[in-house]
């Protein structure tokens, strides 16, 4: 594995791939994300950004290279499943239980669980806790998916498309929340979403991933002065990922 | 883990365990052992307690995680997915035994003198005593296993379906008379009680009549196997049958007891005399198994079963380990 990856570093990938059947949904990734950042990752539908994030969290296993979050391998244990908080795309949630249930479940399954955090933001957001979770509007249903992931106080949070069910206004407020939450823990965010407008509201990072290659990685502010030198003038970072996305072949 | 486990599945146990209950007090209570035909009714109850077991507890257990997303959730927390396939595994399937162990022990009791009184045991065998238990824990890791397989709900319902009741059936019509050595018994020919005939709906089709006698009354065994042999322990053939009786099964009726209709005194008195001939050189060997085998063979096959359980847990575990 990579001599690099330490505890210092929040994902390390080297000749990352994964095949479902015939279609590779990721392959050929190499990246080095160091810890701390709130890292975007973006890409049309399909691109395999779902892939790269089920890897990261231990979901699905590599079919060829290697992965290490957080200088272990993703799924490892429990120690390492403790360390990486992750919301799902189209947050999931158990339909027949309260939402008083989930935190109680998370509870259980989580040694680090804080449980006065997860409270306070449920009684914050204004959801009933004896509510039915498959009750919830879509909204209500990721910010109680954000706070199992937040209250296990993870030092990764792994969102996956976390607001692409949303309304603009909701979208907003929960992307601010999840920057409050973790804003001062020294947690690491990585999100995906098809839409740049969301990553620059927090990102200081980014990955783009086009038809299962990256084609773009690197310090959001880095990568836009890079880009001002180059061409001489003032760059706008949806500019920067759709010049990069519209290149041809595996230039980057 | 467990406790989260408890969490999901108190609702659905709280339901299995209060019909439980509500049956024990109607058994102590109410339900009267006149009734023939409740006796029947609580048997295929036990009967297909443990499929339904298999259809509604196991497969959903995995399957609706694929199916709602959730699997994201819960094999996220700080769990190793082993540990949850592994501890929900044993939670629901000891609850599913001790269900299908209860309702089995509170028909078994209640059925107790009715039992009794009909001397044959071996009919009742899958509704009482502790076999049940294995068929339960079985059905339920078939249903898991279907679930992780196949990742729908529905689908993976209508399999563990189908399989238990294949795997069931070859098991107590194949394997359970072959598991203790049955007692051999040679009769006689007793032309006032031997027929002429075919038996099971099938054998039209694909045998020929040939003479059957009347099995004989061995109370609460189970007589596996009734043939028409000679001393070299050779059946007797077709051809055999019509050369020493020319014209048998003509005329109408027959010599025992199983016909309805009365036959002429003369084709009965030529059945009789065919059955003297053929009784001059072959005799009835009856396979049984005594009474005495009925707890051994419950054992067994609870071991049967839950071995087999155990086999299909570890294949889950092994599917979730992949997934």
């Amino acid at each position: 594995m990579n001599s690099t990856s330490t505890a210092a570093t929040l994902l390390a990938a080297s000749g990352l791939g994964k095949r479902y059947r015939r279609r590779w949904a990721l392959s050929g990734c190499t990246l080095e994300i160091p810890a701390g950042r709130v890292v975007g990752l973006v890409g049309p539908n399909g691109a395999g950004k779902t892939t790269l994030l089920h890897l990261a969290a231990g979901l699905i296993a590599p079919t060829t290279g290697t992965v290490e979050v957080l200088g272990g391998p993703p799924g490892g244990g429990p120690v390492q499943l403790g360390r990486v908080g992750f919301v799902a795309e189209d947050t999931p949630v158990y339909q027949g239980l309260s939402v008083a249930g989930h935190l109680r479940m998370a509870g259980y399954l989580n040694p680090r669980w804080d449980g006065d955090i997860a409270q306070r933001r449920i009684a914050q957001l204004g959801i009933d806790p004896r509510q039915r979770a498959g009750r919830l509007s879509g909204g209500q249903r990721a910010q109680l998916a954000l706070t199992l992931a937040v209250a296990k106080r993870p030092d990764l949070l792994i969102l996956d498309e976390p607001v692409a069910s949303l309304d603009p206004l909701a979208r907003r407020e929960f992307l601010r929340s999840v920057t409050g939450t973790v804003a001062g823990h020294g947690t690491s965010v990585v999100l995906s979403s098809h839409l740049v407008a969301d990553l620059e509201l927090i990102c200081d990072y980014l990955v783009v991933l086009v038809a299962s290659r990256i084609r773009l990685a690197g310090d959001i502010a880095a990568l836009l002065a890079a880009e001002r030198r180059r061409t001489g003038q003032p760059v706008r970072l949806d500019d920067l990922v759709i010049a990069s996305m519209s290149e041809t072949g595996d230039a980057r | 883990m467990i406790r989260f486990t408890w969490l999901q599945f108190r609702a659905q146990a709280a339901v299995v365990a209060g019909v439980l209950a509500l049956l024990a007090v109607a058994a102590a209570g109410p339900l009267h052992r006149d009734d023939g035909s409740l006796r029947l009714w609580l048997g295929v109850l036990v009967l297909v307690a443990p499929g339904l077991i298999g259809m509604f507890w196991g497969a959903p257990l995995v399957a609706r995680e694929f199916e709602d997303g959730t699997f994201r959730l819960a094999w996220t927390q700080s769990v190793t997915r082993i540990r949850w396939m592994a501890v929900k595994l044993a939670v629901t399937g000891l609850a599913s035994m001790a269900a299908a162990g209860l309702l089995s022990l509170i028909v078994t009791w209640w059925s107790g003198p009715l039992d009794r009184a009909a001397m044959n045991q071996f009919a009742t065998f899958d509704q009482r005593g502790i076999a049940p238990i294995g068929y339960a824990a079985f059905s339920f890791t078939l249903g898991v296993l279907a679930g992780a397989l196949i990742r729908r709900t529905l689908p993976a319902m209508f399999v563990t379906l189908a399989v238990f009741v294949a795997a069931r059936v070859t098991e107590f019509s194949w394997l359970r008379p072959r598991l203790l050595h049955p007692v051999l018994l040679r009769l006689a020919l007793n032309p006032r009680s031997t027929g002429y005939g075919q038996q099971g709906t099938l054998s039209v089709l694909f045998g020929s009549p040939t003479l059957m006698p009347n099995p004989p009354d061995l109370p609460n065994t189970w007589i596996t196997s009734l043939t028409i042999v000679n001393a070299r322990g050779d059946g007797l053939t077709t051809g055999e049958l019509n050369s020493a009786c020319p014209g048998i099964g003509q005329g109408g009726g027959g010599g025992g007891g199983l016909s309805h209709t009365r036959a002429p005194q003369a084709v009965v008195n030529r059945m009789q005399d065919c059955v003297a001939r053929i009784g001059t050189t072959y005799h009835e060997a009856v396979t049984y198994q005594p009474a005495g085998h009925y707890w051994p063979l419950q054992w067994y096959e609870l071991a049967i079963f839950l071995g087999a359980a155990l086999a299909l847990a570890g294949a889950c575990l092994w599917r979730i380990r992949r997934a």
